[in-house]
């Protein structure tokens, strides 16, 4: 069930799509529209190039030996006995490393990892040894044949005793380092948000912990590197959400010229930020290709990339809200603990050590926000911003939607009418909130009634009541999300120094088709089509006859990558204004083939017509055709008709949306079942209606698995509990309901199409949802994801537990 | 040990490890890519292929448990008269986002349709609930199955006016 809403509100040249999401047009659309995707003719056939796919001459597989430890010295390794393996080629340890000045490397938040590990190993998976062999089978045997001596260390587990007197050092690798602190940070006025509390009528606090969780997509991490011993060129294949990114990196580590390096991200099987990063086995596989002279591949198991690839949250809050008697909220503000694992790796925007967590606001019109962010170590995994969480704001709506329906339990107040009578008005846009953020547009009152109309909300809760006259538990559990993709601006946010500003480069042939080369990369999110059809709104050109190139540096202009949502706010916007500078072009070249001053021409989609005279006209293709013709154009317009563009984002777009889970708990055993969930988002223009519903019913399902199944628990020793998919519980087509989606439509007024991104917005606005719904079936104030039948049966009980740790 | 398998319908015979699984036989041996491999535990699914018409998880069959059998892949969907209704429909439907569980949840949605031509929304949910996709949130999925389903009913319509 889908239900479009639109408001009056019309981006700059163009008009709210009216095909009814899903429903695929009979033919292609010149634009904008629902069309199947160009990239699926290669999927359903199984012709998808993945990462392993891929098989090059010659080439020889790598492995990694990790620890079984999470925090220990590494007295000795003896690698003699795998190095007689009959088919290993090479074993590379911390010591190898060290020798090239490789054995630690810069994470994306200013401090280092260890590729390989040389003094301790401090996480339980971490990389202690590279071996290389013919085939993935002997490369495996041999890891079994390689001798450590480990001196167990007591471990930093539980991220509330980090900073603890006497807690054991786990960085003691960094000069003077004496504790496990890494960060205090702060945002928004504390005193002036003490000065509310202190005035308010009614405040209700919380501690909460949004749990460590894994994006685990489908297809895990691996890289194959081949360095070309005559030229010098290392190409590397690689997992990676952001090419070009991981190109200046591989650069920068590895003192290798640049030019030199070409990055080549296959199709993707799925990322949610789990394919921005560099991990050691990529670079062990660049290692490995130095040191035999033939290709390297190197892909982890299940086991691996739970255990060692970026996690995600790992946010402990205390948050606290204040209201007014009659339910205005007056300041929230909150102090969080951040476990970042044993390496410093969180991947954001670097001055932001805790990522855009401080939109925490939310989407309520409060006076006064203040937060305090203290991040350590502890011996996990390093990580801590992947699975579509954009920058942490995951984490910030998790916050805010617990702490008003915490606050509405508390006054016996309805978390419907809280919501409402607290949003952001849409006359306030541009809205600044306390916080510092400006949001661009937004009609939040009506997206959320939209969802409460679609639900049924007056009859469910009339249901839930006779329910419980039954002693049945019923829940109906409501979030409203404001989330802020598109990162830049540049000037505010980089990552390495990288500015955050994406490159497009568009060629229309002599023919009329075109070639566009874009900055980001496809994980499944139908960049071929979508990008493609901008182009088409743009110039008239069908979307079949538009070529997307992705994914390869050597290939594609400079830019930062796909994550945070950011594809279609800033790569969409590049092609966007790429297209406008061909079009621009194109009127001069049809100026010239019609005998009359541009000033005369008028654009109708696909040609260039004569102001009162639509029968003098040129066509794009046959514009194109002269472009690169003998046609004699005035002085200093170059022939041709291709652009290259860069687009710095003046400000984030802010989607939304309106969420409301219904579900069922079983009282005998705490089994939760969804039963409905309504979701209505607004991320402004939607270029593809089937492609963006598709993204949310993925989010949705994240959502929903988040909050109810997947559990990363640690024991005492560091053992991690969820390192395979029998213990790290991902939801299957049995736990997801049938999801109803409705739509309200505010173009961003920054952004040259008024679109504002959505691949991450189900997966931020969701969890809150799923557990406002769970807590309000089992009348519990607080208690911690994911809501297993174990856990929800002890907070039944009243004693719910740590999440995060399998010590009771 | 020496195996015959066939696969597609093209027997491949090859000298194999024992502990050879069969996703690496058709991934490596045959480079038949297209069947994936995503978990070890054969909790995704990623890895489904047809094994005298049944699905099973590659990752959790040995190459030489194959031996003499019929395997069928994502790659021996399409037949001569164009795409099978079930690649169709995840294509009209919309039922992949980065495609990688696509083979194998075809492959089991194929059998599906092939014991029951004309399965509920539930039935469909039970035959996949042994796989994962992180991309859809399965509702795709199942309008695709709903959507294959309809075209088989269709074409059966079809032959069935001609023969009459």
């Amino acid at each position: 069930m889908t239900t479009t809403d639109t408001t009056g509100v019309d981006a700059p040249g163009t008009a709210p799509t009216e095909v009814a999401p899903t429903q695929v047009c009979a033919s292609t659309p010149m634009g904008y529209g629902s069309m199947r995707r160009k990239e699926d003719a290669r999927f359903i056939r199984g012709q998808g190039r993945y990462l392993d796919d891929i098989a090059l001459p010659g080439m020889l597989h790598g492995a990694i030996l990790r620890s079984p430890f999470a925090h220990a010295r590494i007295v000795s390794i003896d690698t003699s006995a795998a190095e007689a393996h009959p088919k290993v080629k090479a074993v590379i340890t911390g010591e190898t490393l060290a020798g090239l000045g490789l054995a630690w490397m810069p994470t994306l938040s200013h401090d280092v990892q260890a590729v390989l590990a040389t003094d301790k190993v401090r996480f339980q998976g971490q990389e202690v040894a590279f071996v290389v062999a013919e085939d993935r089978y002997a490369a495996r045997d041999a890891l079994g044949l390689i001798e450590v001596d480990y001196e167990p260390l007591d471990a930093v587990i539980d991220a509330r005793t980090a900073l603890d007197e006497g807690a054991p050092v786990i960085r003691d690798d960094l000069d003077g380092r004496t504790d496990n602190h890494i960060f205090d940070w702060e945002a928004g006025d504390a005193a002036a948000t003490d000065d509310v509390f202190a005035r308010a009528d009614v405040v209700a606090e919380c501690d909460m912990l949004y749990p460590r969780v894994h994006p685990a997509p489908m297809e895990t991490c691996g890289s194959i590197a081949s360095m070309d011993p005559v030229t010098g060129k290392l190409v590397v294949y690689t997992t990676t959400q952001a090419p070009h990114a991981h190109r200046t990196v591989y650069a920068l580590v590895a003192g290798l010229p640049e030019h030199k390096i070409q990055i080549i991200a296959p199709d993707i099987g799925g990322g949610f930020g789990n394919k921005v990063g560099i991990y050691p086995g990529y670079v062990c596989a660049v290692v490995g290709t130095i040191v035999t002279g033939v290709p390297v591949k190197w892909v982890e198991d299940r086991s691996e990339n739970l255990m060692a690839t970026s996690f995600a949250r790992d946010y402990h809050m205390r948050g606290e809200i204040a209201s007014t008697k009659d339910g205005k909220l007056l300041g929230v503000r909150v102090k969080v603990l951040a476990d970042h694992g044993a390496f410093n790796g969180t991947a954001q925007p670097s001055k932001m050590p805790a990522g855009l967590f401080h939109v925490f606001s939310g989407s309520y019109d409060i006076a006064a926000a203040h937060c305090q962010v203290t991040g350590v170590y502890t011996n996990k995994a390093p990580g801590g911003v992947a699975y579509a969480c954009s920058f942490r704001i995951t984490e910030a709506v998790y916050l805010i939607e617990r702490l008003v329906d915490v606050l509405a339990r508390d006054q016996g107040w309805d978390p419907a009418e809280l919501r409402m009578k607290n949003l952001v008005q849409p006359e306030q846009f541009p809205y600044t909130t306390a916080l510092g953020w400006e949001y661009d547009s937004g009609d939040y009152p009506r997206t959320l009634q939209k969802a409460l109309d679609i639900a049924g909300y007056a009859e469910l809760r009339r249901e839930q009541a006779e329910k419980r006259e039954r002693g049945e538990l019923m829940g109906i559990g409501i979030s409203f999300f404001t989330e802020a993709v598109g990162a830049g601006p540049r000037k505010t946010m980089d990552i390495l120094g990288l500015g955050m500003a994406d490159g497009a480069e568009l060629r229309v042939h002599p023919t009329g088709k075109a070639v566009l080369r874009l900055s980001c990369m496809s994980q499944g999110q139908g960049h071929s089509t979508t990008f493609a059809q901008i182009v088409a709104q743009e110039l008239g050109i069908s979307p079949d006859d538009i070529e997307v190139v992705q994914g390869d540096t050597d290939q594609t202009p400079f830019g930062l990558g796909t994550y945070a949502s950011r594809s279609t706010p800033v790569s969409g916007a590049a092609t966007v204004m790429v297209a406008r500078k061909v079009r621009e072009r194109a009127k001069i070249v049809a100026a010239a083939m019609l005998e009359v001053s541009p000033d005369d021409l008028e654009w109708e989609k696909g040609r260039f017509q004569v102001a009162g005279d639509p029968s003098a006209s040129a066509a794009i293709a046959d514009i194109a055709m002269a472009a690169h013709s003998d046609l004699e154009l005035p002085d200093g317009v170059e022939g041709h008709l291709d652009a290259t563009c860069v687009y710095n984002p003046p400000n984030l777009t802010y989607p939304c949306g309106a969420y409301i889970c219904v579900v069922d708990v079983d009282a005998g055993t705490g089994q939760v079942k969804v039963r409905r969930f309504i979701a209505v988002d607004d991320c402004g223009v939607r270029i593809n209606p089937m492609i963006v519903e598709g993204q949310v019913h993925g989010g949705l399902a994240d959502g929903v698995g988040m909050a109810l199944m997947q559990l990363m628990a640690f024991d005492s020793d560091g053992n991690h509990l969820g390192a395979s998919f029998m213990d790290y519980l991902l939801p299957t087509a049995m736990e997801c309901p049938s999801w109803e989606l409705g739509e309200t439509v505010t173009p961003s007024p920054h952004h040259p199409i008024g679109a504002k991104g959505v691949g991450e917005s189900a997966t931020v606005g969701s969890p809150p949802a799923v557990v406002n719904a769970v807590l309000d079936a089992i009348g519990v104030r607080h208690a911690d994801m994911p809501l297993t039948p174990a856990h929800v049966w002890r907070a039944m009980r009243g004693d719910p537990i740590r999440t995060d740790l399998a010590i009771d | 040990m020496q195996i015959t398998v066939t696969v597609n319908g093209a027997a491949h015979t090859r000298e194999v490890e024992p502990r050879l699984l069969l996703v690496h036989f058709l991934r490596d041996e045959l480079r038949l890519t297209g069947t994936h491999w995503g978990c070890d535990t054969s909790n995704c699914g990623v890895c489904v292929v047809q094994l005298d018409g049944q699905p099973v998880k590659s990752c959790t069959v040995l190459a030489v448990m194959a031996d003499g059998r019929e395997v069928r892949t994502v790659e021996g969907l399409a037949g001569a008269a164009g795409l099978d209704p079930v690649q169709q429909g995840f294509s009209d439907k919309h039922g992949l986002q980065c495609g990688f569980c696509t083979p194998g949840m075809m492959m089991t949605c194929r059998a599906l349709l092939d014991r029951n031509p004309d399965p509920s929304d539930t039935e469909i949910r039970v035959a996949i609930s042994g796989q994962i996709c992180r991309c859809t949130g399965y509702e795709n999925i199942v309008r695709s199955v709903r959507a294959a389903a309809e075209m088989e009913r269709a074409a059966r319509v079809e032959v069935e006016e001609v023969q009459a």
